[in-house]
């Protein structure tokens, strides 16, 4: 993996005549991680898109790029809500998709690592069906780590995930995406209070950096004082905003 | 037990069948009875399974073809959106023309021989087989094809290790469909010109007035597209356990 650089986004999205992210301005620490809190439709997932360089029916008016000014492409993972695990494969061949579409040769020795670290161990073999919703969003994890990218989009990867199995995902996420840059889109102020190192309000009234304070440990504990209150403080934030 | 069940449907038929000529009693050279064409059917048997052989060859041919061109069109439409705009209303305008329109055609260009029934089969299962594998690949879940471009992948590669994959019960389905519709295709090519296969003979017992053997050689028709819906059909819930399992 080489040197995680910044991220830097400033313009405004389009989708046809509609407009899909208003003008802002957002810039993302190198090898942090940043939390984009937010309410739903506000266009957190479309700026994540512009930075993966997705979304053909979407105009981006201005910049979306990473701090080094090297292009982005290559050096992006992404991690969705849903698993998207494909149903044929087995777990071990999820992960190692990646590097079947672009025609490389890796082991599955690799896989078979990556797995076990995300407490998979003896499931490589599964295919999705046979895995339950919490080792379904590990495998993806693992798949996230197998490309071994140096940026990091999470666009609600544990939202759809019950609170004991999202807690210890993001226990895990944090420890394993250390030094990367993670851009993390949420809409949950509990999720945000743990894992944001910075933690970016996006609202439509605009955008506003909300310190975080120095945390004790990273991931914070989701019963620790500190986290409580910066949770509180965050709900109180959108539901001004809303 | 389980035959029995599978059996009795046939048994009820073939009583309805056995009724109607006790009941309304017509002449044998219009509807001949069961038993008489149970016997055409076995002092025929070689002549039957010899013309058999002929449709079964035809009808396999151009179910292979079929499904091979319309596998190439469903990718290369779903690859190219120009291609999809030239080709596709030619697609839909193939099949506005009615098949036994285009039978004398194809026996004018392809001849009295196999070729004419197979393009005729293949024809006739071309337009499914195409359609429902392209319906599958345009359909594959967004979300995939976009984590496989952010992987760094090429449209060819998402196409191959995605979309491919993703729409193979669609193909399936299509060939499904193809297998009852390929026969179809044959016969009609049989009975516009031809010297072999089951199309051809059923013209010629009508001709000569052998009424029984002509039930007989709709009954192996109808046997032989059983079959090969029912080969097809297994081949394909083989292959969707295969990709559960």
């Amino acid at each position: 993996m080489t040197a995680p650089p910044g991220l830097r986004f400033s313009g405004r999205v389009l989708s046809g005549a509609a407009q899909v992210l208003a003008p802002m301005s957002l810039s993302v620490a190198a090898g942090r991680w940043t939390c984009l809190l937010g309410p739903s439709g506000v266009g957190k997932s479309t700026l994540l898109h512009c930075f993966a360089g997705l979304g053909d029916d979407l105009l981006l008016d201005g910049t979306a790029e990473a701090g080094d000014g090297a292009p982005l492409a290559g050096r992006v993972a992404l991690m969705a809500q849903s698993d998207l695990l494909l149903p044929w494969l087995t777990a071990r061949d999820n992960v190692t998709i990646g590097a079947r579409l672009r025609r490389e040769r890796r082991g599955h020795a690799g896989a078979a690592r990556l797995l076990e670290r995300v407490g998979l161990h003896g499931l490589a073999g599964r295919k999705p069906h046979a895995l339950s919703g919490g080792q379904r969003q590990r495998a993806a994890l693992a798949r996230t780590l197998f490309e071994d990218c140096p940026v990091v989009l999470l666009d609600e990867p544990f939202s759809a995930l019950d609170v004991a199995n999202r807690a210890r995902m993001q226990e895990l996420a944090a420890a394993e995406l250390r030094g990367r840059t993670v851009l993390h889109v949420t809409h949950d102020p509990a999720e945000a209070a743990r894992l944001g190192e910075h933690i970016v309000l996006l609202t439509p009234a605009g955008v506003s950096e909300v310190p975080a304070g120095a945390p004790r440990a990273f991931p914070r504990a989701p019963d620790a004082d500190d986290t409580l209150a910066l949770t509180g403080r965050l709900t109180r934030l959108l539901l001004d905003a809303a | 037990m389980r035959g029995l069940r599978g059996a009795l449907p046939v048994l009820f038929g073939l009583a309805l069948w056995q009724g109607a000529i006790v009941v309304l009693g017509p002449p044998p050279y219009i509807l001949p009875g069961p038993v008489r064409v149970a016997g055409a059917l076995w002092e025929n048997r070689a002549l039957l399974a010899e013309n058999a052989l002929v449709t079964i060859a035809e009808v396999l041919i151009g179910l292979a073809l079929g499904a091979v061109l319309g596998w190439i069109t469903a990718i290369g439409l779903a690859l190219s959106p120009s291609a999809r705009r030239m080709v596709r209303p030619l697609l839909v305008f193939s099949q506005s023309v009615p098949v036994f329109a285009l039978a004398p055609i194809f026996t004018l260009w392809f001849g009295y021989g196999l070729a004419a029934k197979i393009a005729m089969a293949l024809l006739i299962i071309y337009f499914p087989v195409t359609s429902a594998f392209f319906d599958a690949l345009v359909s594959t879940p967004r979300g995939w094809v976009e984590q496989a471009r952010v992987m760094g992948a090429g449209p060819g590669r998402i196409m191959w290790c995605v979309r491919v994959p993703a729409a193979l019960p669609g193909l399936l389905s299509g060939l499904r469909l193809a297998a009852v519709y390929a026969p179809i295709g044959a016969i009609i090519g049989e009975w516009v010109g031809a010297s072999r296969g089951l199309g051809y003979l059923m013209l010629l017992a009508n001709g000569r007035a052998k009424i029984d053997l002509m039930f007989a050689v709709v009954l192996v028709v109808a046997a032989l597209t059983i079959l090969l819906h029912r080969a097809v059909d297994g081949l394909a819930n083989r292959v969707e356990a295969r990709r559960r399992a």
